[in-house]
């Protein structure tokens, strides 16, 4: 089972061929076997597991199931979900059980979607290769010297392993695609604002976005079918008609106009990641795609504007954590401000903290408009940029990262050296814009590559449309690491 | 040397709405420590907040009360500090661009008339409260008031005397429980004001260096920190020295102001838009709606009751010091009594009555159309005026009618002539002094033998029987 597509456990769960029983207990199994090695789950619970695969039967047997009903999901630690320990990766949260549930969590229970346990990932979902976690780094299930990628790498490897067939991930600034491309599966950030936030812990409130990891293009439209819709409770959730994203996976390509950013094909793409994207693009070529020339000459811009506006979002989302009304309190403090230094000092690790601080030095007095306001106005150039660029295609491509999966500890002492590593996500997270990562074959070290597709507003249909059909052409996204 | 003082108010009114600015809880006052408090309220992880449009109307009214420009985009805005009772670290607020810019209130200081501008009022979240009471030691937090709505008025520093900025406070307060944005609850923190103060010698352009003072939730501790911040400032300045910008607080039982802190320890906001919020945007239809359920404002009124009731504008403006008084007059009148004799009585023995209770006219025992039918009696000349007044103080007591007591006390005046007329002959013979003064010329002389026979029929005669009646029988 652990290979198969969801239209095949559905179909199987409709036909009494498994029950969720089983199935959450096949996925619990390796779960259990392999997470020693690789650190993609944080909490599995069982008991807890088990009560939901039973319900999920339950339904199945009074009629009152959906289509993914049974279908066991990893959720990554940063959805808070009622009764469930939400980490966040932080040791600021090790002992905090979530009283309420996110929005995602609230719709992946309301279809039946039974959680096998919460992932991994970089703390406070800031990094790009899950080092950065309190529970310790995930491993590469293709090469366990290798990083998974972040933030959602636990996530990420649970699908990659076959310790889940899908998983939620968010993305900030490539917290989906670049693990996704890392450990080699499928995986979509939306347009902003099609997931809601509510109950999905803030990093970046502008650029956090939820979405879903799986085998293939098809999986992560039916999951994103679940995970997507407005909430009330989010501000930012936009009031659309609810849409099946799997409704034009089988569309022809013909006539398809792909933009090649010439950008994201300049130095610093490494020659094997740079082979994988140009085979990818002659399959599309032979799908009937036409291949375009465009520019968005501000990409090298979105790293320092995201590294302004990210920390400065989050110097002000993480205050919450103070140790005064929930998660972790120094044992030893003197006064009010000892209590909050010394929580702070104890609970949160050395990546969130630098973040902290330099949030907090570009909103101060006499810096905002130097750094903040000129990385919003950045943030705009990009934008349209990118609107520039869809004038003459319909969706653009390229890579997710400039390299495969780094070896864990390579960069972990040269924080600008992975900063630089985000350049081809970031400017999707800054413009809002949907992107995603298909898997597209191997560099020369054998660790995954992954293809970046970014649409326009909205787009998700199409982008999924255009991997889907990548996906019937070829059968990277079938490979497995063998464990 | 002279001195000017000049001053600014800041002041925080909690808007009444039914759940707080941005999360569903409950505002009411007073339930359990933490238990009005949503997700956003304790600032769990992922909550995020929603606008609260019940809060934009009450902060439309406002503006279009004070012709106030009602921005159509306004922002709202972090501001971040670290304090217990603030519970995600930032208060959300609006800074660059709030909700409604600009605007005026009339203040009146002994009969002068002056025109206070504004600056802005914007849409922000009250924090929660630390309890310092017994947890062994430690500080409780209540969180029931994080997220109630404030609208934060801020004027333009045109108030130069203590006296000013209380009538401006008062003037403030009149207009915000008017329209009905406000409950006024000052004991309950539902009307504080933050002042600031500067001195300069009079006929410098420049201000002088201001100190604020915070949190004061009445009009006597407005008046008293003002005068007792300004004469620290005038003498610190006499003696040399030298006023730094800072945060002060007033202490109402040494009558002092202490510092809080000083500019040094100003905290640095690091104000920025808020990711959560999408701008605040106001349309034409949201505006209009707001404005035609706005009530009638009392500047308005003033000038409809002297129009349609014929009082004096010193009457009208009396009349709609609140809502509750216009609306008790105007049912008196209603109710069928004199328009000038209603204005009278309750500026006159109504008020005078509730002063001395300490309540105001909706605590009045006496019904607008009580009062109405003891008025009615008066005009018909059932009893007099004199008589009215003990009739009032009866009705306020028992809660009786004016006929009910009439009645049951035998106050019904005497018109009949006849009846009068024995009283009248009795009065001269006891009175012979007084007559004697009286065909001397003294025309006071008659006064007191109209009390005479006031007196011996217990109130009950016609004064004016009583005196035609005199002048005939002494003529």
């Amino acid at each position: 089972m652990i290979e198969s597509s969801l239209k095949q456990l559905s179909a199987a769960l409709a036909a009494r061929q498994v029950s969720a029983v089983e199935l959450a207990g096949e996925f619990l199994a390796r779960a259990k076997q392999y997470n020693g090695e690789l650190n993609a789950y944080i909490t599995l619970d069982e008991q807890k597991t088990l009560s939901e695969a039973h319900d999920a039967d339950v339904r199945r047997a009074d009629g009152t199931a959906g289509p993914l009903t049974g279908i066991p999901v990893a959720h990554k630690d940063i959805f808070c979900q009622e009764g469930w320990l939400t980490t966040c990766g932080s040791k600021m949260l090790g002992n905090f059980v979530s009283p309420y549930s996110a929005h995602v969590i609230e719709q992946c229970r309301a279809a039946g979607l039974v959680t096998l346990g919460r992932t991994n990932m970089d703390e406070f979902a800031m990094g790009s290769s899950n080092e950065n976690s309190a529970f310790g780094p995930v491993k590469n299930p293709w090469d366990k010297n290798a990083v998974p990628g972040g933030s959602s790498g636990g996530s990420a490897v649970a699908v990659a392993a076959r310790l889940a067939p899908i998983a939620t991930g968010t993305d900030t600034g490539g917290s989906i695609r670049q693990p996704a491309a890392f450990c080699g599966v499928t995986g979509i950030k939306p347009t902003y604002g099609v997931v809601s936030r509510f109950g999905m812990i803030a990093y970046a409130s502008s650029l956090d976005q939820g979405g879903p990891f799986a085998k293939s293009a098809e999986d992560c439209a039916l999951l994103l079918n679940v995970m997507a819709g407005f909430d009330e409770r989010d501000a930012t959730s936009l009031q659309r008609e609810r849409e099946d994203y799997s409704r034009d996976l089988e569309r022809p390509l013909a006539g398809l106009r792909i933009g090649l950013p010439r950008e994201y094909f300049a130095d610093g793409l490494a020659g094997d990641v740079a082979a994988a994207i140009d085979a990818a693009i002659a399959e599309y070529k032979k799908l009937g795609a036409q291949i375009v020339e465009v520019s968005l000459p501000n990409t090298r811009l979105a790293i320092p504007s995201y590294y302004v506006i990210a920390p400065a979002e989050a110097s002000s989302n993480l205050s919450r954590f103070d140790g005064v009304r929930y998660g972790h309190r120094a044992a030893d403090f003197d006064g009010l401000v000892g209590m909050y230094e010394q929580t702070r000092a104890e609970g949160f690790g050395w990546e969130v903290k630098r973040r902290i601080l330099t949030g907090t030095y570009v909103l101060s007095h006499g810096y905002y408009d130097a750094y903040y306001l000129q990385a919003q106005k950045i943030r705009r150039i990009i934008a349209n940029d990118f609107q520039a660029a869809f004038r003459d295609c319909d969706l653009i491509a390229g890579p997710v990262a400039p390299t495969t999966a780094w070896n864990l500890g390579e960069k972990s002492d040269d924080p600008v050296a992975m900063y630089l590593a985000d350049i081809y996500t970031l400017g999707v997270n800054l413009a809002g814009l949907p992107g995603m990562s298909v898997p597209a074959g191997f560099g020369a070290d054998g660790r995954p590559v992954g293809l970046q597709l970014i649409g326009n507003y909205f787009d998700e249909a199409r982008l999924l449309n255009a991997a889907h059909r990548f996906q019937q052409a070829t059968d990277w996204h079938l490979k497995a690491p063998a464990l | 040397m002279k001195w000017e003082v000049v001053i600014g108010l800041e002041v925080h009114t909690q808007l009444t709405t039914s759940s707080k600015i941005f999360s569903p809880a409950s505002t009411a006052f007073g339930a359990e420590p933490n238990t009005q408090t949503a997700v956003v309220d304790i600032a769990l992880p992922g909550a995020l907040p929603v606008m609260n449009r019940a809060a934009v109307d009450k902060a439309i009214q406002f503006g279009l009360a004070i012709g106030a420009r009602v921005n159509r985009k306004s922002v709202f805005a972090r501001k971040n500090y670290f304090y217990p009772d603030l519970p995600k670290g930032y208060q959300i607020s609006q800074f660059e661009l709030p909700i409604v810019e600009g605007g005026q209130i009339a203040i009146n200081v002994d009969g002068v008339e002056k025109v206070i501008n504004l600056t802005r009022a914007h849409l922000e979240e009250d924090a929660g409260k630390s309890l310092h009471g017994d947890y062994h030691g430690a500080t409780g937090i209540d969180l029931n008031r994080a997220g109630t709505p404030l609208l934060e008025i801020v004027s333009e520093p045109e108030m130069r005397s203590a006296a000013e900025a209380v009538a401006y406070a008062k003037a403030l307060y009149s207009l915000v429980t008017w329209i009905g944005i406000c409950d006024g609850n000052m004991q309950e923190g539902s009307f504080r004001c933050d002042v600031n103060v500067s001195v300069r010698p009079e006929g410098q352009a420049e201000f002088g260096t201001r100190r604020e003072i915070k949190n004061l939730n009445s009009f006597r501790f407005i008046e008293q920190a003002i005068r007792a911040e300004v004469q620290w400032q005038i003498e610190t300045i006499e003696d040399g020295g030298k006023i730094e910008q800072a945060t002060v607080l007033f202490d109402p039982d040494t009558g002092e102001t202490r510092m809080m802190r000083s500019k040094e320890d100003a905290h640095d906001y690091r104000y920025f838009p808020d990711p959560d919020l999408p701008p605040l945007v106001i349309d034409e239809d949201w505006i209009e709606r707001v404005r035609n359920a706005l009530p009638e404002l009392p500047h308005d009124m003033q000038q409809r009751f002297e129009r349609q009731y014929g009082i004096p504008a010193y009457d009208a403006v009396t009349l709609t010091a609140s809502k509750a008084l216009a609306g008790y007059y105007e049912a008196t009148v209603a109710a069928g009594a004199d328009a000038k004799l209603a204005s009278n009585w309750i500026m006159g023995d109504i008020s005078a009555t509730l002063n001395r209770e300490e309540q105001d006219i909706t605590a009045c025992p006496v019904s607008a159309a009580a009062l109405a039918a003891l008025i009615g009696r008066i005009a018909d000349k059932t009893i007099n005026n004199k008589t009215a007044k003990d009739v009032l103080k009866k009705m306020w007591e028992s809660g009786d009618s004016t006929d009910a007591i009439i009645e049951r006390d035998g106050l019904k005046q005497e018109s009949d002539s006849g009846a009068i007329e024995a009283i009248v002959l009795e009065v001269i013979a006891a009175n012979p002094k007084s007559v004697e003064e009286y065909r001397a010329g003294k025309e006071k002389a008659l006064n007191s033998l109209v009390g005479q026979v006031m007196k011996a029929s217990r109130g009950k005669a016609d004064p004016a029987v009583a005196l035609e009646l005199l002048k005939q029988k002494l003529a």
